[in-house]
C-alpha cells in the first residue's frame, strides 16, 4: 500500500480500470490498474496513440464517467460525479452554437447561479485574458477554429477551476494557429496570469508535450497503462531547436517504438485478435518509396520522417507497424528502416508490387489468409463477411473488429486475393481473372 | 434526416409576393370550376350504391387489399406527377414562377373537404360505374401524397451539385440520361423519405374517401374505410376493432416489406463522399441481397430500368451554356399575358360563382368558426408539445430506448387516426361529455406522433461532446433545458410541429363531426361547417369553408411556423 500522504496532490488517481462488458467473451479492457496523481501548480501530458485509453482516463479525472475499478480522489475525497473545481477544453471545442461568445463564456457560471452582474464583469476578464475582446457578440460559427477554441478556453477559465482539463485541445487547428495558441497559453501559464492551480492535457503530439508541460506521463495500450513517466527540465520559453529538446523527443519516440519482448510464439489464435489499423496501401507505397529515395536511403529518423511528410504521430504509427507486420520494415529505437522485401516491392513495376504484397499479406496477415483459404475451399467461392466479423469480435471490440475487417477488404482488393460486394457483404473470387 | 415540409419552408419567402396571389386565385378559381360542374350535374346521378358492406371479420383480408392497392394506385399516379411536374417547375424558370406558389398553396388546402365535388366529378366522367367511384377515391389519396413529394423533387433538382452537373455536360449525356443517371438518384433520398410521410397522410385519406354521403345519396367502396363506416352505422364496436386490427396487420406489412427496405436502399443515393455510420439493412433488404433467385429478379428489375435511363434522347441539341443569358423579354411578355388572361378569367369565375351563392355576412360567420377551430389547433399543439418534447427528449438521450422507440412512433403517425374515432365517440356518448370539448383531442390524436419522433431524431443526434460540456459545467434543471436541450432539439420540433399542425387542421374536417348509429355529434367549428355544408350539398359554402380554412393554414405557416423554422435554421444548427 501506497502510505505516503501528500496534502498537495489535486487529484489522486489510484489503481483505476475501466473495461467494457462484453457477452461472448472476456471483457474489454480499456485502463488497467492506472496511478497517476497531479500536484499542485504543475502541467501535466497524458501521451499516447489514440485508443490508448488517455481520452477515457482524463473524463473519469473530469467525473463524467466512473470507473470499473478503483478510486479518484479529488481534493482528498472521493470523486462521484461532475466535480466542482474542473472544467474542461474539448478537441472539438463544444460550445453551444445558439450561444453567443459571451453567453457561452458565461453558462459555467450561470450554471453555478452567479449574479448577472459579475458574471458578466467576470466573463469579460476572461474573453480580454484570452485575446477574445470585441468578439463577445458573434456566434461560434461566426469564428475560424483557433478563435473557437479561445471561446473554449475562456469559457474554462472563467469558472476559476482548481484543475484545467484539456483534450488534444490544439488537435484540430492547422498548424500555424495551434502553435500561436500554444504559446499564448504557455506565456500566460508561466506568468501566472491563469486563475488554476493544475493542467491535465491529453495529446498525442510529442513535441507538444515537451514544449508545454513540466511532466509526461507515456501510455501504452491495449490495455491502457502508464508505460513511463519523464521530467521535462527545462525551463520557459522552451527552444523546439535546442539540441536537449530535440534529444527528448528522439527518447520518447524510441520509447514509444520499443516493443514489448515476446513472450512466446503468438498462437494462430492470438495472431487473429491483433487489429489492424486501416492504413491505405498508396500511403504504405509512398512512405517506402521516400525511405528508399535519398536522403534517407532506406534507413530514417522517426521525427524527422513524419517533419518531412507533415504526418502525425498518429497517422504515422500506424503506418509504421503496418509495414513492419508486413515485413517491409523494421521499427527500432525511434528509426524506421527498410527491409529487403521493402527495397524489392519499391523496385518492383504495379503488377510486381501487387503479387508482392499479396504474398507479405497471407504470410503475415492471418485474417487475409484465413479468408483467401475459406473462398478457395468453397465450391462456389464465396463467404459472408459476417462469419469473419463475428470471429473478430470474440477478440477485439465492433469498432475495431469492423476496423480491421475493413482493412483487410482494402488490402485484400489492392493485392487482388478476392473482391467483396458491399451490398451482400460476400467476399468471393469472380472478377480476378 | 427529415425533409418533409422544410422543403417548402427553405424557399424563404415570408411575405406574399405577387405569384402567391396569383397561385391562391387559380387554385381557389379550380376549385371553384370543379364546385361548379359537380353542383350542374348532382342529381340525376344513379349511384352504384349496390355495393354492400358485410360486417363479417372474414371479408377483411379481402377489403384491407382492396384499400390497399388504391393507395398504391394513387402512389404511381403522385410518382408521375412528381417526375413531371417537379421537373418542369425546376427546369422552366417562367413556369416554375407560377407552378411552385402553387405547389405551396396546394400544401395547405384542407381536400378532405373537397371530397364531395371530386367524386362526383369523377363519377361523371364515368357514369353509373364503380370505375368512377375508384379514381376518386385514388385521386383523394394523390392529393394528400403528390405535393410534399414534389416539392421535394423540385428541390432536390434545384440543388444537384454544379461539379455533377457539368461532368454530365462534358461527357454529353441527353437530357433524358442527365435526368435518370444524375437528377433522379439524387432526388432519391428526400424523395423516398417524404414518400414514406405522404404514404402515411395517405392512409387518412384512404379510409375517409371510401363512403361518401353527399345530400340523401350515399356511396360506398369495398374497402376498411366503408367497413367502419357500416360498423358506425350498425353501432359495432367490435368490427370497428376487427377493422383497427386488420388495419395494424396491414400497415405493419407495408412498413416492412416495402418501406424500411426503401429506405435503407435509398442511403446508398445519399449525396456524401465519405462513407457515413449506416445502420443494419432491414431483414426484406437483406434477404433481397442475399437470396440468388431475388437478388436476380431485381438485378433483371435494375437493368430494364437502367437501359430506359440510358436511352439517348434528347430534346434540344447539345450546347454549351451561356455564362449570363439574358432572358428573352418578347417570350417573357407573351408568357406575362397568358398569365394575365387566366387570373382575369380566375378572377372573373370566383366573383361570379360568389354573387349568385354567398352573401356577405356569410364571411364573418365562417371567420369566426374558424377562429375556433385555430384556437383548438393551438391548445392542442401546446398540449402535445408539452406532453412528447421532455418523452422525446429523454428517448433520444438513450441510445437503446430510442431505437426502439423511433420505429414505435412512425408507425403510429402512419396509422389512420379517423379508424380510432369511433371508440372516443362512444365514451363521449355514453359519458355525455361536452362535445367541443372532448372532440377535439380527435384533431391530435394523428398526428402528434410526428412531434415525437422528429423529438426523439433530434435528441439522438444531439452532439455528445456538448452533453459533456453541459455536465462538466454543472449546467442542470432549467438552465440545462432553456440553454442546452431545447435550442438543440427545436429544428427537429418544429419540423414535426409543422406537419402537426397542417394535419390537425385537415383532420378537424373530420373530428370535429362525429356519429355513433342515429346520434350525431357536432363541435362548433370550420370543420364541423365544412362537413354540415357537405351533407347538404351546398357547393358555395363548402367552397367558402374550405378557402377560409386554406387561408387559415396559410397564415398559421407564414406567420408562425416559417419565421420560427428560418430561426431555427439560421441559428440553432449544428
Amino acid at each position: 500500500m501506497d502510505v505516503r500522504v501528500e496534502t498537495t496532490n489535486l487529484v489522486e488517481v489510484r489503481g483505476c480500470r475501466q473495461a467494457y462488458y462484453k457477452e461472448s467473451n472476456a471483457d474489454l479492457v480499456v485502463l488497467d490498474d492506472v496511478n497517476v496523481s497531479i500536484r499542485s501548480g504543475e502541467m501535466v501530458a497524458l501521451l499516447g496513440r489514440s485508443g490508448s485509453g488517455k481520452s477515457t482516463l482524463l473524463r473519469i479525472v473530469a467525473g463524467l464517467l466512473l470507473p470499473t475499478a478503483g478510486t479518484v480522489l479529488w481534493q482528498g475525497k472521493k470523486l462521484t460525479g461532475p466535480a466542482d473545481g474542473v472544467a474542461m477544453v474539448f478537441q472539438s471545442f463544444a460550445l453551444f452554437p445558439w450561444l453567443t461568445v459571451q453567453e457561452n463564456v458565461e453558462i459555467g457560471l450561470e450554471a453555478q447561479g452567479v449574479p448577472r452582474a459579475e458574471r458578466e464583469r467576470r466573463a469579460e476578464e476572461a474573453i480580454d485574458l484570452i485575446g477574445l475582446g470585441g468578439y463577445e457578440s458573434a456566434y461560434p460559427k461566426e469564428l475560424s477554429g483557433g478563435m473557437r477554441q479561445r471561446v473554449g478556453l475562456a469559457r474554462a477559465l472563467v469558472v476559476h477551476p482548481d484543475l484545467l482539463l484539456m483534450d488534444e485541445p490544439f488537435s484540430a487547428l492547422d498548424v500555424l494557429t495551434a502553435e500561436t495558441l500554444r504559446t499564448d497559453l504557455i506565456d500566460l501559464w508561466s506568468e501566472g496570469k491563469l486563475p488554476l492551480k493544475s493542467v491535465l492535457m491529453v495529446t498525442h503530439n510529442i513535441e507538444e508535450a515537451v514544449l508545454m508541460c513540466d511532466r509526461i506521463l507515456v501510455f501504452s495500450s491495449n490495455p491502457g497503462r502508464v508505460a513511463s513517466e519523464l521530467t521535462v527540465p527545462f525551463p520557459h520559453p522552451r527552444n523546439r531547436l535546442d539540441p536537449a529538446f530535440r534529444q527528448m523527443v528522439d527518447d520518447i519516440y524510441a520509447l514509444m517504438t520499443r516493443r514489448p519482448a515476446p513472450t512466446h510464439a503468438p498462437s494462430k489464435e492470438a495472431a487473429l485478435a491483433t487489429p489492424i489499423h486501416p492504413v491505405s496501401t498508396n500511403l504504405m507505397a509512398g512512405l517506402l518509396e521516400t525511405l528508399a529515395a535519398p536522403p534517407y536511403n532506406g534507413r530514417a529518423d522517426l521525427p524527422a520522417v513524419a517533419g518531412a511528410l507533415q504526418l502525425e504521430l498518429d497517422d504515422l504509427f500506424p503506418l509504421g507497424e503496418a509495414l513492419q507486420m508486413l515485413g517491409f520494415a523494421v521499427l527500432e529505437e525511434g528509426d524506421i528502416r527498410l527491409t529487403d522485401a521493402g527495397l524489392a516491392f519499391v523496385g518492383a513495376d504495379t503488377d510486381d508490387r501487387k503479387t508482392q504484397f499479396a504474398a507479405a499479406l497471407r504470410a503475415h496477415v492471418p485474417l487475409v489468409a484465413m479468408i483467401r483459404q475459406v473462398l478457395d475451399d468453397r465450391g462456389n467461392h464465396r463467404a459472408s463477411a459476417v462469419r469473419f466479423r463475428d470471429e473478430l469480435e470474440d477478440h477485439m471490440s465492433a469498432d475495431y473488429a469492423d476496423e480491421t475487417l475493413r482493412t483487410a477488404i482494402a488490402w485484400g482488393r489492392y493485392a487482388e486475393l478476392y473482391s467483396y460486394d458491399e451490398e451482400a457483404e460476400q467476399f468471393s473470387l469472380e472478377e480476378l481473372e | 434526416m427529415s425533409s418533409t415540409t422544410s422543403s417548402a419552408l427553405l424557399l424563404g419567402r415570408r411575405l406574399p409576393n405577387v405569384w402567391d396571389i396569383v397561385a391562391i386565385l387559380c387554385v381557389v378559381a379550380g376549385l371553384v370550376g370543379i364546385a361548379h360542374v359537380a353542383r350542374g350535374t348532382m342529381v340525376p346521378l344513379d349511384a352504384p350504391n349496390a355495393v354492400a358492406i358485410s360486417l363479417d371479420p372474414i371479408n377483411l383480408p379481402n377489403y384491407a387489399a382492396r384499400t390497399t392497392l388504391r393507395m398504391f394506385a394513387a402512389l404511381a399516379a403522385s410518382l408521375f406527377f412528381t417526375f413531371t411536374f417537379a421537373t418542369a417547375a425546376a427546369k422552366s424558370r417562367r413556369a416554375g414562377m407560377l407552378m411552385v406558389p402553387i405547389l405551396d398553396i396546394l400544401q395547405s388546402v384542407p381536400i378532405l373537404g373537397f371530397l364531395t365535388f371530386t367524386v362526383v366529378f369523377f363519377m361523371n366522367l364515368f357514369p353509373g360505374r364503380v370505375l368512377g367511384l375508384e379514381l376518386a377515391a385514388i385521386f383523394a389519396i394523390f392529393t394528400s401524397q403528390a405535393w410534399n413529394m414534389a416539392f421535394s423533387m423540385y428541390q432536390s433538382l434545384k440543388t444537384v451539385p454544379n461539379d455533377l452537373k457539368e461532368a454530365t455536360y462534358s461527357f454529353q449525356l441527353s437530357g433524358w440520361q442527365r435526368f435518370w443517371r444524375l437528377e433522379v438518384p439524387f432526388a432519391i433520398p428526400g424523395l423516398v423519405w417524404n414518400t414514406m410521410m405522404s404514404m402515411s397522410g395517405g392512409w387518412f385519406f384512404v379510409v375517409a374517401s371510401e363512403a361518401i354521403s353527399v345530400g340523401d345519396n350515399t356511396w360506398k367502396l369495398p374497402g376498411i374505410g366503408s367497413y367502419v363506416a357500416a360498423a358506425l352505422e350498425a353501432r359495432d364496436i367490435w368490427a370497428v376493432g376487427w377493422a383497427i386490427l386488420a388495419m395494424l396487420v396491414v400497415i405493419l406489412l407495408y412498413d416492412q416489406l416495402l418501406f424500411r427496405p426503401l429506405v435503407a436502399w435509398s442511403a446508398k443515393f445519399r449525396f456524401e463522399t465519405t462513407a457515413g455510420a449506416t445502420g443494419d439493412d432491414p431483414w426484406v433488404l437483406k434477404l433481397m441481397r442475399r437470396t440468388r433467385l431475388l437478388g436476380a429478379l431485381g438485378d433483371a428489375f435494375g437493368f430494364v430500368l437502367s437501359s430506359i435511363g440510358g436511352m439517348r434522347l434528347r430534346l434540344l441539341p447539345a450546347r454549351a451554356v451561356r455564362a449570363a443569358a439574358v432572358p428573352s423579354r418578347g417570350v417573357d411578355a407573351v408568357w406575362l399575358l397568358v398569365l394575365a388572361a387566366i387570373v382575369a378569367f380566375a378572377i372573373w369565375k370566383i366573383i361570379t360563382f360568389c354573387a349568385e351563392e354567398l352573401a356577405w355576412n356569410d364571411v364573418p360567420e365562417v371567420v369566426g368558426l374558424g377562429l375556433i377551430t385555430m384556437l383548438r389547433v393551438i391548445v392542442m399543439m401546446i398540449l402535445a408539445t408539452l406532453v412528447w418534447v421532455p418523452i422525446g427528449v429523454w428517448l433520444g438521450l438513450r441510445p437503446n430506448w430510442a431505437r426502439r422507440a423511433q420505429p414505435i412512433a412512425q408507425f403510429l403517425a402512419a396509422f389512420p387516426a379517423n379508424l380510432l374515432f369511433p371508440p372516443v365517440v362512444v365514451a363521449i356518448v355514453y359519458f355525455h361529455a361536452n362535445v367541443d370539448i372532448w372532440l377535439t383531442p380527435l384533431m391530435v390524436m394523428g398526428t402528434q406522433w410526428y412531434i415525437l419522433f422528429n423529438v426523439i431524431a433530434g435528441a439522438a443526434v444531439f452532439p455528445g461532446d456538448l452533453q459533456e460540456a453541459a455536465a462538466n459545467f454543472r449546467i442542470g434543471g432549467w438552465l440545462w433545458w432553456r440553454r442546452v436541450m431545447i435550442p438543440g432539439v427545436l429544428p427537429y420540433y418544429v419540423t414535426g410541429a409543422i406537419t402537426a399542425s397542417g394535419g390537425s387542421w385537415n383532420a378537424a374536417i373530420v373530428a370535429e363531426v362525429a356519429s355513433w348509429g342515429d346520434t350525431k355529434l357536432a363541435a362548433h367549428g370550420l370543420g364541423a361547417y365544412i362537413a354540415a355544408a357537405t351533407d347538404k350539398g351546398d357547393m358555395a359554402r363548402v367552397v367558402l369553408g374550405v378557402v377560409v380554412m386554406s387561408g387559415f393554414v396559410l397564415l398559421f405557416n407564414r406567420v408562425v411556423w416559417r419565421p420560427l423554422y428560418e430561426y431555427s435554421s439560421r441559428r440553432l444548427a449544428m
